[in-house]
């Protein structure tokens, strides 16, 4: 049988966590065919898809960016393809795009279900799709970018953030990158690409050592099968799912050859989940939960709307609201989320969700074992300080599992 | 006050100061030995009492579109539309004006409390947001370098939860040291108190030997307690933030009511974002560099009264400035070195280091005239009151703008 650790390990990072019940189920499985069963991806999602999408009216207002977050939060929650959607919250930092300048909820959802739809297929056409995407499009300034004016903001991000890093690319790269991208834009009442000849750069230009008439695909492929590229998208998965790597690190070398020439995103995540490194104590203790995660983990975990109207001001005040990233860096990791202003989010955070949660599967213990009933409703370890901690509040089924959510363990995956 | 001073490299290296250490090319500045004798009525800003609020641009604010050499007419030819004529601008002497957005910027520099340090940047520019302001932050240009220099400083310190605080969810590079940070205030702190505390004091305490993600969750619950006692005392300015104005006053709002109340804090972080013009710049920066005017000149009016406050100083900076020639898009793209900003009681107003040459460029970015590091190595030793090479690993020349 597998180790019930590791799979409770496993789903806090391929999922949302997991309840009892479903490291019950796992157990029997086994955690390779655990991991199967998380990676099948094309698996219908009926309570996903049962969140009702947000429907925006025609003329943006501010209430479209908070319906489109409590949308996301909530299939989250719902969601039976939990890792589909975890898919695409690591692409939505790493295409990272920002509604505060998009301007437009609906080109945000659009984009969010190209990193579903696409997130674990071949990374070429991800980021095709992205780089035609209208919310991206407007986002790095492709759709001013013009033949004689080329407008370097999406050939820059393209090579050092979304697919090799700064080193890898010259700055004659990147401008030689915005004349092929010229043309690129939509149209603003279909919201589809559009390609405009006319304001293409016919050129023959240089860019990662091809010349030629190139077009934006063509830098796209040139980019994305670039030889430093598969070793960029390694590291950037590998430290989301399981602890911060720098490219040279070796743990990436099957990551590497997993992915292969067909780019495949798929099999990178299962060489990822199946290396002995994974389930190290690095990677144990190597992750602090996005507040996105902490946010939509406990609210599962304790049966609460993910949704509601007052999680959004919360994930403000954590520093992640999805739709809204601080820039097109994305969010930072770990240190970023631990900070004096967020640990008194969390606690209120805590205390309102707790507030609104059936406890009933902890008040039913008796005082004495109400931290192990915690430890089981949440999926975790205690270590003896907390466990300590815990039990001086464990009188009061409410005040052990605010206490809990705010815990070491918890805040780290 | 004095009337505004120019300090270039021309009249340092020519008149009785003393020469920038040779070989550090090219910028203006007066080397100062450490714990040299401060000349009497060079400083406002007393021993051991100076604080120091950061304020940091995100995105990469237009600095040639911030101090304005409106009159040079290759400024004129490679802005076009983006330009401002010399009508617009407030001027500040030296063919330069503040955008019209500065005005009361504008007023406290013919009051002298307000230097322009010019040309500021670092070598080999690198024009990516994250590692331009990495560099920035962490005061080491050369190589990946995860902690700030304000952390470094942190370090060398008594450990101390309030010593340096950034307002906003966040803890920034700049107060991340080796072995002890800054902590991170929300700005609006209206919530009340922490609930539960007196079990987050229990949960909290260190446990030795944890991993350290785990035992940095811990520190910073036990730091926020700290944080919370002391910011309670810090009255109504602190807590209940005027929220009609926008998010860099509401910061300031909250450093304010930390400085009167007497808080033992020496460096505050605040920021504003939005500054990556690439498109429609005219509006997008008029809109922010009045916000920004309009929160500097709140701040330091509400702190001027006070004791404590009369010795902050205020420093304006930014990750690059944009390139010299517009782009098609009524914007301008990634560039190179820009205009510091330092304002206060303290401050010896004027401008400080040469304007970089708006025809001798390399490859159509502005060449920098003045290091960071001779910044904030003049911020360590005038404001902080500390040895510079501690945080900065080697002597840089002081500047004489406090």
């Amino acid at each position: 049988m597998a180790v019930r650790d590791d799979l409770a390990h496993l789903f806090r990072r391929a999922a949302f966590g997991a309840s009892a019940a479903e490291l019950d189920a796992a157990e029997q499985a086994g955690y390779e065919a655990t991991v199967d069963r998380l990676l099948a991806l094309d698996s219908p999602d009926g309570p996903g898809d049962a969140i009702p999408a947000p429907v925006f009216p025609p003329l943006p207002s501010k209430d479209d960016a908070r319906a489109a977050v409590q949308w996301w939060l909530r299939r989250m929650a719902a969601t039976a393809v939990p890792l589909r959607e975890k898919i695409a919250l690591f692409w939505h930092g790493h295409f990272a795009t920002s509604i505060e300048k998009v301007k437009s909820a609906a080109l945000m959802v659009a984009q969010n279900e190209v990193l579903r739809r696409q997130g674990a297929g071949d990374f070429g056409e991800l980021t095709l799709a992205v780089a035609k995407d209208p919310a991206m499009l407007v986002w790095l300034d492709s759709n001013t970018n013009k033949v004689g004016h080329p407008n370097e903001n999406f050939a820059r991000e393209l090579m050092e953030l979304f697919t090799l890093g700064i080193g890898q690319y010259s700055e004659s790269d990147v401008r030689e990158a915005a004349r092929c991208f010229t043309g690129w834009t939509f149209d603003r009442r279909s919201g589809s690409f559009v390609f405009r000849p006319g304001q293409h750069d016919n050129g023959v230009k240089t860019v990662l050592g091809s010349t030629g008439n190139l077009a934006g695909e063509d830098v796209i492929r040139l980019a994305t099968t670039h030889p430093a590229s598969a070793r960029f998208v390694a590291a950037k998965v590998w430290s989301h799912f399981a602890y911060p790597v720098a490219v040279d690190d070796p743990v990436l070398d099957p990551l590497v050859a997993a992915y292969g020439s067909s780019l495949d995103v798929a099999a990178l995540l299962r060489a990822t989940f199946l290396a002995p490194e994974f389930l190290s104590d690095a990677a144990r203790n190597g992750l602090v939960k996005q507040p996105v995660e902490y946010v939509v983990g406990a609210a599962r975990a304790l049966g609460v709307d993910a949704g509601g109207a007052e999680v959004v001001p919360v994930l403000n005040q954590l520093g992640q609201v999805p739709f809204a990233p601080p820039s097109v860096g994305g969010w930072p990791q770990n240190g970023y989320w631990l900070s004096t202003a967020t640990a008194a989010a969390r606690a209120r955070f805590a205390a309102r969700l707790v507030a609104a949660a059936d406890l009933s599967a902890v008040a039913s213990a008796t005082p004495a074992a109400r931290v192990e009933a915690v430890a089981r409703l949440l999926s975790v370890v205690w270590t003896p300080p907390t466990r300590d901690a815990l039990a001086a509040v464990a009188a009061d089924p409410k005040a052990v599992v605010r206490l809990a959510l705010v815990s070491p363990e918890y805040v780290v995956a | 006050m004095s009337e505004p001073r120019t300090f270039t490299r021309r009249q340092i290296l020519g008149g009785a100061l003393v020469a920038a250490a040779a070989g550090a090319a090219g910028y203006a500045a007066v080397s100062r030995p450490w714990q040299a004798v401060r000349s009497g009525s060079a400083s406002a800003v007393r021993r051991g009492e100076g604080i120091l609020v950061l304020v940091t641009l995100y995105g990469g604010n237009d600095g040639l579109n911030t101090v304005i050499p409106a009159a040079d007419p290759a400024y004129q030819r490679g802005r076009g539309a983006l330009a401002f004529s010399p009508a617009e601008v407030h001027d500040l002497g030296d063919g330069l004006g503040f955008h019209p957005s500065l005005a009361a910027l504008a007023r406290r520099w013919k009051e002298g409390t307000l230097a322009v340090v010019r040309g500021v940047g670092y070598p080999q520019p690198n024009r990516s947001h994250f590692r331009s302001m990495d560099i920035w932050q962490s005061g080491v240009p050369d190589r990946q370098e995860v902690t700030g220099w304000i952390g470094r400083w942190l370090d060398t310190e008594t450990p101390d939860p309030l010593r340096a605080l950034s307002l906003g969810p966040n803890l920034p590079r700049l107060l991340q040291g080796a072995t002890t940070s800054g902590s991170a205030v929300p700005s609006m702190s209206a919530n009340g108190a922490t609930p539960f505390g007196g079990a987050l004091a229990r949960l909290d305490r260190p446990a030795p030997g944890e991993p350290a993600l785990l035992a940095r969750v811990r520190q910073t619950g036990t730091d926020l307690l700290a944080v919370e006692a002391a910011l309670a005392k810090a009255g109504p300015d602190a807590s209940s933030p005027d929220r009609s104005t926008g998010p860099l006053a509401q910061q300031l709002d909250v450093v304010a009511g930390a400085i009167t109340a007497g808080l033992p804090t020496r460096v505050y972080a605040v920021s504003l974002g939005g500054f990556d013009t690439h498109a429609g710049e005219k509006a997008t920066q008029a809109r922010l560099l009045g916000e920004v005017d309009a929160a500097l000149d709140r701040f330091l009016t509400s702190v001027s009264a006070d004791a404590r406050g009369r010795h902050a100083v205020v420093v304006v900076y930014t990750e690059f400035g944009r390139r010299v020639a517009a782009n098609a898009s009524g914007g301008t793209d990634h560039g190179t070195a820009g205009p510091v900003l330092v304002l206060g009681e303290g401050v010896r107003g004027g401008f400080v280091g040469d304007e970089p040459s708006l025809t001798d460029l390399d490859d159509g970015d502005l060449v920098m005239t003045t290091d960071f590091r001779s910044v904030y190595a003049t911020l360590l030793d005038r404001v902080l009151d500390v040895d510079p090479v501690t945080a900065l690993g080697r002597p840089w020349p002081v500047l004489p703008f406090v």
